[in-house]
């Protein structure tokens, strides 16, 4: 019988120095989170390097890979335009590190004893940090091609003036938030899934714990419970990736083409 | 009534909001079922506004997720 079992999900989110238990106050530290994503960062190397190999026929891998660029490639032309190659190198990025990151986050590391793995994503800094990459790219391309005249991008084409003088604040605000609402979608999507798993793998576990007929029934059903939403978070982390390179996309647009 | 109890009952009130997403994202993947079913030619140009109004409607969601949080695990 084990004692006490507390459920706490959020410490799988604690970022802590490898090799040590304790958060010093120092800036340079090699932390869990900095360690996965040098691990992530590998696996993007690995899967880029092997789909490069030119072939006329492509193998399984090459077509992963193009098929990959070829997805992104699309994205971009058809929300931006003709000149939306330029943008696909920020775009590709933010895709394939959300998703393998979400991914490599998902996996069952934690079968090996003493691994703990770690989801890059399910750090609001990490996402937030992207997230306003793509802002301060929109302000760029925006204010580098029509200076000034971006802010035009506020106010409504055709709207008699009552209306353009309440629209404006509103859109305004909307494109304020933007890299908020954008930062945020990833980062819970995967906080809310590994909380969920979490919990449920505490159900198996307890179940098992409490012992008799009930209690093996309740470990049973927790543990196909953790096997869906283990299928579902593969799942929603591609979405998310993809809704990230989207919204990405779009917004660029606003700024290339205003409306 | 004690701070905690107060925490752990706003955070089950703000978690309604995630069954309200759950109603709207539902409504958005059945709206474009419905009319990709009917003429779906035209359903596979519209993927990507479907995604979005999916990350329109599901952000809210998240929102609740995230105010339940912030809720519960305030000091």
């Amino acid at each position: 019988m084990a004692a006490e079992a507390k459920i706490d999900p959020m410490q799988q989110f604690q970022i802590m120095p490898i090799g040590s238990d304790q958060l010093v106050a120092t800036p340079f530290q090699f932390t869990n989170s900095a360690l996965w994503m040098l691990i992530v960062f590998a696996a993007i190397l690995v899967f880029m390097w092997g789909g490069n190999r030119r072939q006329l026929v492509p193998g399984r891998w090459q077509v992963a890979v193009e098929g990959m660029t070829g997805f992104l490639d699309n994205i971009t032309r058809t929300s931006i335009g003709p000149e939306g190659r330029k943008y696909l190198p920020w775009v590709f990025t933010a895709f394939v590190f959300i998703l393998f990151s979400n991914w490599i986050g998902a996996m069952p590391f934690g079968i090996v004893p003493g691994l703990h793995p770690f989801t890059v994503t399910s750090q609001f800094s990490v996402t937030l940090f992207m997230s306003l990459l793509s802002f301060a790219i929109v302000l760029g391309v925006g204010f580098w091609k029509h200076g000034l005249h971006f802010f035009s991008l506020f106010v409504p084409h055709g709207a008699p003036l009552p209306v353009k003088f309440f629209v404006a604040p509103i859109e305004f605000i909307s494109f304020m938030v933007r890299p908020f609402s954008l930062g945020l979608r990833p980062f819970i999507a995967m906080f809310a899934g590994h909380v969920l798993l979490d919990v449920f793998g505490n159900f198996v576990v307890q179940g098992l714990n409490a012992g008799g007929p009930l209690g093996y029934a309740i470990s049973m059903l927790c543990f196909v419970a953790v096997i869906g939403v283990s299928a579902l978070e593969l799942l929603v982390g591609a979405i998310q990736a993809y809704v990230f390179a989207l919204l990405t996309a779009l917004y660029i647009n606003d700024a290339v083409n205003l409306h | 009534m004690d701070l905690a109890s107060a925490q752990v009952i706003g955070a089950g009130l703000a978690a309604i909001g995630a069954g309200a997403a759950a109603a709207g994202v539902g409504n958005v993947f059945g709206s474009f079922l419905q009319g990709a079913l009917r003429n779906p030619s035209a359903a596979a140009g519209q993927t990507t506004t479907l995604y979005i109004g999916f990350a329109a409607a599901e952000l809210l969601g998240l929102m609740s997720f995230a105010t339940a949080m912030i809720i519960l695990y305030a000091r």
